[in-house]
């Protein structure tokens, strides 16, 4: 006897979800889909009507099912909202510039407007040529970086009003297991929120947040959405992976444990008695930063400098010499220039 | 390193090397550091010391047989007991097995000079429910009760010859006037049960029955992980209760560095993420009459092992449920070998975690006196109602899922965990008979949508493993029924209540 769809109880179920175990149809699954979605949106109260919103496309399947979904939202419950593909070229040969030819096709297909930043205009570097100079550890910190600010960039540049990005639920798990073994407690507080921002920065929200991936996966698959899916090549070395591999196996014997450990990590709470970074600006760009100056600022300052490691770890007393553009001295040179095998 | 005389013998962390002598100098001072700093054991309160058998807990027996001892400079100031829960019949170990291991420790406890007692994991049947009842003390304040008993302490026992005499004046100032009438209320209610329990002729203070009745609770979870929660839970259960009837205000756990950071994070992966500086902090007050230390919670591992091989501390090694399981059998033996595999490529994970694990506090606090009225779960005595309070938290977006999934009923469906499936919704949600409807999920007998609502979100997912509710121990789903009429009861006459109970109970 075949399966039934435990919601419409009249088709044969195409799937069974990954998230709770029911079977269900195509059809019914898309409309679970939107609507969970559309739940997240409308409790967190993440747009107002009129907004223009940037979408955080890469090519890859998030951003490319967020830009299909929010469309479909968009029209379905009349949010309102202008809508507007916003790209980063990061400069990763073989990775990236294949993915931003699907965002072009994306474009197209869902008539909305696109613009790229790249790396190489921003800030006169490329991931590849990072790569060459920091080495293959700790590469991700600067492409993170980096793209924070060039999306806050292009959208500043496109007078956007709110980002969102499509972080599903297993990165922001991921974020929360990683944050923790790393003893990160200022970043544990805030990785959970469905959406971060504060004055003179652009807000950035994540709709996505509690949709599994492999639940975007299938969506993707039964709509036969175009998209890229080939992993970054440098990121096998990342801490990431061994929170990512986890999250997994823990997958595996709980489903539902990635929503448990969202749920722990937007519980979790900390001492007053801690310590927490205030906010401020930069004293060179004016980017918001907890510092003197901004990671940004200080990561390229490295680059040109050929001291690639002085962005990495905490150096609070060299702050000051950077700023007023000093040189430095023998020994923090040495410290900071990349070992070589 | 630190005498630079000796030669070194062993290395901690990454390089730090000791003598012989100064890392037992070291390790005692860790101990008695922990102790003094965290100013809870009160001067002759009476401390009961839960011993596994394992290192750590055999490491726990010995420091504090040192400090008591006559040798030791500023002997350490409490009365120590003993206690072992026997879980051989959760493991599925025959009956001469599990003689010979508690011959075993039998030997070493009697070693120590302290009074002890072995519980068997069966005695779970037994438990009165009270069990599961919190009593809290009025707040007092903390310092300078200390320091008057440490003061009055020191006089009297100044005073007195024997040692008994000390006891037994601190023991007077230290208790609460409210909690003895409770207590004792406890005490009697125990000495019924023991009586039947010793009645029992022969070598074991339990029945066959009980222990079928053991290994059928657990063969009811269908995961490891959910058989290991409810271990720990009904461990815990024994434990209190025994402190309780015996009289002690203090419980020792010997968790050790290595061990609490494996628990963060498993409980961070079963949702329990709220309460992580319960479950792991240095003391654990839910269950108030009773608080639970863990003065052994700056020791690796590693550290502890050294110790027993130096110093020839005795231990026994148990079996438990997951030795010998597959990597992937159960979130908690996931997390463990996870833990060990990163600590070798990057050695500050553990102390790492430790550290995070310190800065936190719990979310909503547990005292009667700041949070009147609050409900607490069943099995774990957590704070409830912790995922009501945010609007866009997970726990709405799963419970959300939960109903979109399925088809949509004629009363309108209801958002939690516990809807019913179609073929079973025609008692409009009242009590389920299970008629042997072959859903295609799992089955629920004897629930309402009451019970779900008594547990804590792990614990939800724990009793979800489960066939059937039946099989847990009565003391269980007694307080269940109780609290379940209690609420209903409260419903009633909501619209007369002017302040909630706790109000009226405190009230001079």
């Amino acid at each position: 006897m075949p399966v039934l769809c435990s919601r419409c109880e009249i088709k044969k179920a195409h799937l069974k979800r990954p998230k709770t175990g029911h079977s269900l149809c195509k059809e019914c699954f898309f409309w679970v889909f939107e609507e969970e979605v559309h739940h997240s949106i409308v409790s967190a109260k993440l747009f107002n009507r009129g907004e223009t919103v940037g979408i955080g496309a890469s090519g890859g399947k998030d951003s490319t099912v967020l830009a299909h979904v929010m469309k479909v939202l968009n029209e379905r419950y009349d949010y309102g909202l202008n809508l507007i593909l916003l790209s980063v070229d990061e400069g990763i040969t073989g990775y990236r510039d294949d993915s931003l030819e699907t965002v072009k096709r994306n474009q197209e297909q869902y008539e909305l407007p696109l613009k790229i930043v790249s790396y190489e205009e921003l800030y006169g570097w490329t991931m590849d040529t990072i790569v060459k100079q920091v080495g293959l550890k700790n590469n991700c910190t600067f492409c993170g970086v980096f793209r924070r600010q060039a999306l806050d960039r292009g959208a500043m540049m496109l007078e956007v009003d709110k980002i969102c990005t499509g972080h599903n639920a297993d990165d922001v798990a991921e974020t929360v297991l990683m944050n923790f073994l790393r003893g990160d407690i200022a970043r544990l507080r805030r990785c959970t929120a469905i959406s971060t921002g504060s004055e003179g920065a652009i807000p950035r929200c994540k709709p996505l947040k509690y949709a599994y991936e492999k639940e975007i996966v299938l969506y993707a698959y039964f709509k036969k959405l175009d998209y890229f899916s080939t992993e970054c090549i440098y990121s096998p070395n990342a801490y990431r992976g061994h929170a990512r591999s986890f999250l997994k196996d823990l997958e595996s014997i709980r489903p539902s444990s990635i929503i448990d450990v969202i749920h722990s990590g937007e519980n979790l709470s900390v001492k007053e008695e801690v310590r927490m970074p205030i906010q401020g600006n930069c004293a060179r760009c004016g980017y918001i930063s907890s510092q003197k100056l901004c990671k940004a600022c200080v990561l390229l300052e490295g680059l040109n400098r050929g001291l690639p490691k002085l962005g990495i770890g905490k150096h609070h007393k060299l702050q000051d010499k950077l700023l007023k553009s000093q040189p430095l001295t023998e020994e923090e040179e040495k410290k900071f220039k990349m070992i070589s095998f | 390193m630190k005498c630079k005389e000796s030669p070194a013998l062993l290395i901690i962390r990454v390089g730090d090397a000791f003598c012989r002598n100064c890392f037992k100098e070291y390790f005692v001072h860790k101990f008695r550091a922990m102790l003094g700093k965290n100013r809870l054991v009160f001067p002759g309160e009476k401390v009961l010391l839960a011993v596994s058998g394992g290192p750590s807990s055999s490491s726990l027996l010995f420091q504090v047989q040192e400090g008591l001892s006559h040798k030791a400079s500023k002997k350490l100031r409490f009365v120590p007991g003993i206690v072992h829960i026997e879980e051989g019949a959760a493991c599925g170990k025959t009956l001469e097995e599990r003689t010979k291991i508690v011959a075993d420790l039998k030997s070493i406890f009697s070693t120590s000079g302290f009074p002890f007692v072995i519980v068997y994991l069966e005695e779970v049947f037994s438990l009165p429910s009270s069990v599961l009842q919190s009593i809290f003390s009025l707040p007092t304040e903390k310092d300078d009760l200390y320091k008057d008993a440490v003061a009055g302490f020191m006089q009297s026992c100044h005073t007195s010859v024997k040692k008994n005499l000390c006891h037994e004046t601190v023991a007077q100032e230290t208790t609460l006037t409210e909690d003895h009438t409770h207590a004792s209320l406890l005490s009697t209610h125990a000495h019924a049960n023991e009586t039947s329990i010793s009645a029992f002729r022969g070598k074991f203070p339990f029945s066959p029955e009980q222990t079928e009745a053991v290994k059928k609770l657990f063969a009811s979870m269908k995961t490891l992980t959910a058989k290991e929660e409810m271990l720990q839970t009904l461990r815990k259960h024994l434990i209190l209760y025994t402190a309780r009837i015996k009289g002690y205000s203090k419980v020792m756990m010997g968790d050790s560095c290595t061990r609490l950071a494996v628990k963060l994070l498993a409980n961070i992966c079963l949702g329990r993420g709220a309460f992580l500086a319960m479950d792991t902090g240095f003391s654990d007050p839910r269950h108030g009459d009773i608080t639970i230390i863990r003065p052994m919670r700056e020791y690796s591992a590693k550290e502890i092992a050294f110790y027993n091989k130096l110093f020839g501390v005795p231990s026994v090694f148990t079996a438990g449920l997951n030795t010998k399981a597959p990597e992937k059998a159960s979130i908690q033996h996931l997390t463990e070998s996870f833990i060990v595999k990163l600590q070798a490529d990057f050695p500050s994970t553990v102390s790492t975690i430790y550290r995070t694990s310190e800065k936190l506090n719990p979310r909503y606090s547990q005292t009667p006196a700041d949070d009147k009225g609050t409900e607490t779960c069943l099995l774990c005595s957590c704070v409830l109602g912790i995922e009501l309070r945010d609007e866009a938290s997970a726990f709405c977006a799963i419970s959300i899922s939960e109903e979109l999934s399925q088809s949509k009923k004629p009363e309108g469906g209801q958002v939690s965990s516990s809807t019913m499936e179609e073929c079973c919704a025609e008692n409009k949600m009242e009590t389920l008979e299970s008629s042997g409807c072959s859903c295609q999920s799992r089955e629920r007998r004897n629930t309402t949508p009451d019970f779900w609502s008594l547990l804590c979100y792990s614990c939800k997912l724990v009793v979800k493993d489960m066939t059937s509710l039946d099989l847990l121990p009565e003391y269980i789903l007694e307080e269940a029924n109780r609290r379940q009429r209690r609420t209903q009861i409260k419903r009633e006459i909501q619209e007369y209540l002017l302040t909630s109970e706790d109000d009226a109970d405190t009230a001079p």
